[in-house]
């Protein structure tokens, strides 16, 4: 070919540049202001440091917007993660409890070491509860023909109810070790929850690439009726997408409730919806669907997540950080709207046609 | 020209250009106080936009607009309501949640201190219906009542609102029964016994003799001309609208077996009493190999609920389908697809492509739904499908890696065809694959139509442009008003068709 | 006659079903329950939904236009906070209260014109509001902060009685959400304002061809949610006599349930501003048919609540197809 692109260009445009010149933004901050921020030191055996946090503490976002990617790109939205993380968390939690199923019940029993249910079985029983959420949600959507937003909003009203229903109201406490392993467990000195995200990662990576699915979801979020014409049941992708959603944010549940040793219908998951979302339109994938990217949604996440352990480093406190995120999400909105576009491609075009005269 | 003190409008050399088309080119239109002057045109004719352009929804690229004598600028509906342009279209612009009387009257209702004053409100709503001699209750929400209905209130607006001294009416009639109509035509005329200019767009053309004055016909984008309803036979508007487009026909003729019945007499699909209510009435059509069936019919005879019948998008509700000998009995495009047949529907940016994939994956789609979820054609296949039919549709582009959104329409059309093609249907049903690409893809098109047959496939061959129909079929079914009207051979001359489509039902 | 209710009825479906379900429930309550049949615990429901009634209002004008609203709850927070803050350091009731106001409607008026002008999805942007909202609040204290002030405390304590019945009594900031329903239902049956939300909602294209200012209603409508909002934390730090960031978690989701349950549609245009109310009601009977049970627990309510708006989205499609088909 002869007009080839300039190279600067083609890495403008790529779908990973903004994302990463975000991320890439806020390292260079951490590394002028606090400068301890990347050190990575060794203790028992794996390491640690603020830079581990960040992936260790994203790695449910990034599950769940690996889900809400796919959701978004046929034009949907979830609102249901964080209660569907909830309820799988309590699952796992009911499961575990020792004095399941035994009629005496003393306190030595409760905080024993131990669990009655095989801990495939709870694993199981987690991905199930949350599969079969995700996939109430897609049959509400593609049979129901009910918007998205309106199905999953049930399921997020009643969601953390029904997790409450789970636990009897209980905020349950897990003292089962093993079960611990899947948030603070560490292999070769990197966080577990670190290798769960990269296998539930190629897995969906293979699904969307390998298998025609990522292009079904693509053409239902470009123009449903044209993919109908063409012989594509929109409404099994939708379904697919749903359900897929609710299993990653099952995964997320595991994740979360046994870092923090606990399931509790209110906050397990809390404010994940939106993070997801976030994370979603961080990553460049459009709100109405069509082209998405799930690298670009889990650099999302970790934006999100680098931007939060930053401003812990600062001394920011939890809760104030809320405004902070609020601050990030409408430079997104900026960024994103038409106004941004419209500016950026005048800005881009000015540049081209000046390339063009001098070349 | 006669006295042009009488014109209200006149529109002088109006061109429109959008991406790769060319809407409108130099097209002149006037309309005179008190008259009802017919705009008529197929679909992409230029009727819809030459309508934007005189209300202001798209600006024109050249050409001027004079509205009582004075140069106007048009820049939006709102302004073009102001100045006395108001437009009624097909899907009415009201809100069918309020009442009838807020429909007519918000944004001008009777306020005291700032509230609305209902009572009045209503008075002054049913007047402005009086005039037009409906009488209903208009404190019900719109909804409640007919489109019919929802028609007048909408035009109640116009005239009491906006005081409009132009009245578009944009397929008035297409959803209202014969009484309804007629009622309408009462109403148009006697508006325009008050001095008002109507533009009245309908493909309906008995209708059209039935109210108006003059007559515009518009066809690609160019005027056709504008007469005198009385002087104008129907036989000779039809002809007007449906013209004779100059491409290099040479070419393609070659290419036909005039006349000839194709060499097989396999029967790839046959429909006995094929129908569905409300948009086909039972029809038979039998389609063997290696022939094109063209189906010609105005618009709004049932073309594309044809297809839309015989490709699954639609169920039947009466008859039977066989393709290839087997009865069908579940109606979708999958199963159509498994069924090889294969449909490159009408509207091409509502139904055919997928503008923000690329070109590969647009080719491989259908491809891809009938293989299923799991036997993924991989990326080197893909390619090599792509690849294949860019060179054998000639489809122009840098790479099979360019968004369809950035080709031209024929290319468009060309993506929508390579689809099916790698789909190696036995049946393909094109509706209106022609239309709004230029006039050399468009010969390309036709030649690869008759191609296809000579390798041995059957063709539906959907088109409003006469022309096209016969030269590249080897036998012609004629619609009319929702029904199959006749079949003839090739050899028939076009006037024969032009009466069996335009005959007044 | 008889086709004048029967139009009104199929007019005023949802509204209709949702009143006959609030006695309905609020009756099978007290037959189980005989100590709810006494007249306070029905006044009791004001008392205890005096906030969200106010934020529900405020959002079904939103809702009306085919928006969302998710910042609510981040507004009723940060007033309180702000309230306690101001309060703490001497200022005047008289002053904090207008403040208040001030500050929702400035903030909403934000929010609905970057949705206007931006053209962005209302719930993200009300998201960003929300944890903004609520993280100016955590700015200001991180733990809840008494409010210790005289006007404040006689606010809070001050019982109304009920005319007609003996020693029922509501307090005074459960009066503000009945007298704000009736402003709202002026508003949006006697002015131009509420007659354009509601064209808005069905049709926005429309609305704008008919002339109706469609950007400034929009923005008007998030305003007026957040003054409702602001409106509301005022009433909650009035009630609880403290303020704190985490109050009135997932509140928005318990007004945008009552708007649903009250009738409107979230996909706009269709609803009636009357219905929000006993939305409200019937989520606070669900709540006090489980206090007086006991032995139930309180996450019936949001099983209880989710339930009862899918019930309603599908009594309202069907209500809306029915209408469609005749």
């Amino acid at each position: 070919m002869k007009t080839k692109t300039p190279i600067l260009k083609r890495i403008r445009e790529h779908r990973l540049f903004w994302p990463l010149v975000a991320l890439s933004l806020i390292l260079i901050a951490d590394a002028i202001f606090a400068p301890g921020f990347f050190k990575i030191g060794v203790m028992d055996g794996h390491l640690y440091g603020n830079m581990i946090d960040v992936v260790n503490n994203a790695a449910p976002l990034m599950l769940v917007a690996i889900g809400m990617t796919m959701v978004i790109a046929t034009g949907g939205v979830d609102l249901s993660v964080g209660a569907v993380i909830a309820i799988s968390a309590a699952m796992g939690a009911v499961l575990i409890n020792p004095a399941l199923g035994q009629k005496l019940i003393t306190n030595d029993i409760l905080t024993a070491d131990k669990t009655n249910t095989p801990l495939g079985l709870i694993i199981l029983a987690d991905l199930v509860a949350g599969t079969l959420c995700g996939l109430w949600n897609g049959m509400l959507v593609s049979r129901g023909k009910i918007q998205p937003m309106v199905a999953t909003l049930i399921l997020m009203v009643a969601g953390r109810g029904i997790a409450q229903l789970i636990t009897n109201g209980q905020i349950m406490t897990i003292y089962y070790t093993p079960y611990f392993w899947f948030g603070n467990g560490f292999i070769l000195g990197l966080p577990v929850s670190i290798y769960i995200v990269a296998i539930v990662f190629l897995f969906a990576w293979l699904l969307v690439r390998k298998t025609s699915i990522g292009l079904f979801i693509e053409a239902v979020g470009t123009n449903a009726k044209s993919t109908y014409y063409s012989g594509i049941s929109e409404k099994n992708v939708k379904l697919f997408v749903y359900t897929f959603c609710g299993l990653c944010a099952a995964i997320a549940g595991l994740i979360l409730s046994s870092y923090v040793h606990s399931a509790d219908g209110n906050n397990n998951g809390l404010n994940y919806e939106l993070d997801a979302i976030l994370a979603v339109v961080i990553g460049g994938t459009l709100m109405n669907g069509g082209r998405f990217s799930l690298f670009a949604s889990i650099i999302g996440a970790l934006i999100i997540w680098t931007f939060t352990i930053t401003m812990y480093t600062f001394g920011v406190p939890a809760n104030a950080l809320l405004a902070g995120r609020a601050v990030l999400v409408l430079v997104v909105i900026l960024l994103y709207s038409d106004y941004a576009r419209r500016w950026m491609n005048k800005l881009t075009d000015r540049k081209g046609t000046r390339h063009g005269a001098t070349s | 020209m006669a006295n042009t003190d009488d014109f209200i409008l006149s529109m002088r050399g109006i061109s429109k250009t959008f991406p790769g088309v060319n809407a409108l080119e130099n097209v002149d239109f006037n309309l005179k106080r008190g008259e009802i002057h017919a705009l008529i045109g197929e679909n992409g004719a230029g009727k819809s936009t030459l309508i934007k352009v005189l209300t202001g929804v798209e600006y024109p690229d050249s050409g001027v607009i004079e509205y009582d004598g004075r140069p106007v600028e048009v820049r939006s509906p709102l302004q073009a309501q102001e100045i006395g342009i108001s437009t009624v279209y097909q899907e009415i612009n009201l809100c069918t949640n309020i009442s009838v009387a807020e429909n007519i009257m918000l944004g001008h209702e009777p306020r005291r201190f700032g509230t609305i004053q209902w009572k009045r409100m209503n008075i002054l709503a049913r007047q402005a219906l009086e005039r037009l001699s409906v009488d209903i209750d208009v404190s019900q929400p719109l909804g409640n009542y007919s489109v019919a209905i929802q028609q007048m209130v909408a035009i109640a607006r116009a005239l009491e609102v906006a005081a409009a001294k132009i009245l578009i009416l944009d397929e008035p009639t297409s959803s209202l029964d014969f009484n309804e109509a007629n009622r309408l035509f009462d109403l148009m005329r006697k508006l325009k016994s008050e001095g008002i200019g109507i533009v009245f767009i309908t493909h309906f053309l008995n209708q059209i003799y039935q109210v108006a004055d003059r007559i515009t016909v518009l066809r690609n984008g160019r005027l056709v001309g504008t007469y005198e309803a009385a002087l104008l036979p129907h036989i000779e508007l039809v002809g007007k609208m449906l013209g004779r487009t100059i491409t290099d026909l040479d070419k393609v003729s070659k290419a036909k077996v005039t006349g000839e019945q194709p060499e097989s007499e396999n029967c790839s699909l046959e429909a006995k009493g094929l129908g569905r209510v409300g948009s086909l009435q039972p029809f038979d059509l039998v389609l063997y190999d290696k022939e094109v069936v063209g189906v010609a019919g105005l618009l709004g005879s049932g073309r594309t609920e044809m297809a839309n019948l015989l490709f699954g998008i639609d169920a039947p509700d009466s008859g039977t389908l066989i393709v290839k000998g087997k009865r069908v009995n579940a109606y979708s495009p999958l199963e159509s697809i498994k069924n090889g047949v294969a449909l490159c529907p009408e509207d091409r940016k509502a139904e055919g492509v997928l503008g923000d994939l690329t070109i590969r994956e647009n080719i491989i789609l259908a491809l891809q739904a009938r293989h299923g979820w799991f036997k993924y054609l991989n990326a080197q296949k893909q390619y090599e499908i792509a690849d294949k039919y860019i060179e054998m549709l000639g489809i122009s582009t840098p790479s099979p890696d360019q968004l369809v959104k950035n080709l031209s329409g024929g290319n468009q059309q060309k993506v929508i065809l390579a689809r099916w093609l790698a789909t190696d249907p036995q049946i393909l049903i094109l509706d209106e694959p022609t239309r709004g690409i230029d006039v050399g893809a468009k010969a390309e098109i036709q030649r690869l139509v008759v191609q296809l047959a000579e390798e041995g496939r059957s063709c539906v061959f959907i088109s409003s442009e006469l022309e096209e129909v016969l030269r590249t079929s080897h036998r012609i079914v004629v619609l009319r008003d929702q029904k199959k009207a006749a079949e003839f051979s090739s050899d028939v001359d076009d006037q024969t068709i032009i009466r069996t489509m335009a005959e007044n039902s | 006659m008889a086709q004048r209710v029967k139009h009104f009825i199929k007019n005023n479906g949802p509204l209709l079903t949702t009143i006959t379900i609030f006695f309905l429930i609020f009756f099978i309550g007290s037959r189980l329950y005989p100590a709810m049949q006494k007249p306070q615990v029905f006044f009791n429901l004001f008392i205890n939904t005096a906030s969200l009634m106010i934020v529900s209002i405020g959002m079904t004008f939103v809702i009306l236009t085919k928006g969302i609203d998710l910042s609510v709850a981040g507004m009723i927070a940060l007033t309180s906070a702000a309230s306690a803050a101001l309060l703490a350091k001497g200022a005047a009731p008289g002053l904090v209260m207008p403040l208040m106001l001030v500050m929702g409607i400035a903030f909403g008026f934000t929010l609905g014109c970057i949705i206007h002008f931006l053209k962005v999805e209302p719930f993200i942007v009300t998201l960003m509001g929300l944890f903004f909202a609520r993280g100016m609040a955590y700015v200001i204290t991180l733990e809840a902060m008494p409010i210790d002030n005289p006007t404040y405390r006689a606010l809070a304590l001050t019982k109304v009685l009920i005319p007609g019945f003996e020693k029922v009594y509501v307090y005074i900031p459960s009066l503000i959400g009945p007298i704000l329903l009736l402003v709202v239902i002026y508003l949006s049956f006697f002015t131009r304002f509420g007659r354009t939300v509601y064209a808005i909602g069905n049709n926005e294209q429309s609305a704008r061809l008919m002339g109706l200012p469609v950007g400034r209603t929009k923005i008007i409508v998030y305003a007026f949610s957040g003054f409702c909002s602001a409106l509301a934390g005022i009433v909650w730090s009035i009630s609880l006599l403290s303020g704190y960031g985490g109050y009135a978690l997932g509140m928005e989701l318990d007004a945008i349930a009552s708007v649903v349950i009250g009738g409107t549609l979230l996909t706009g245009g269709v609803g009636n501003v009357v219905g929000t109310p006993f939305g409200v009601l019937i989520n606070g009977t669900i709540v006090s048919i489980l206090q007086f049970n006991g032995t139930l627990s309180s996450w019936w309510t949001r099983i209880g609540v989710g339930l009862l708006t899918l019930i309603f989205i599908g009594i309202q499609s069907l209500f809306y197809m029915r209408k469609k088909h005749s």
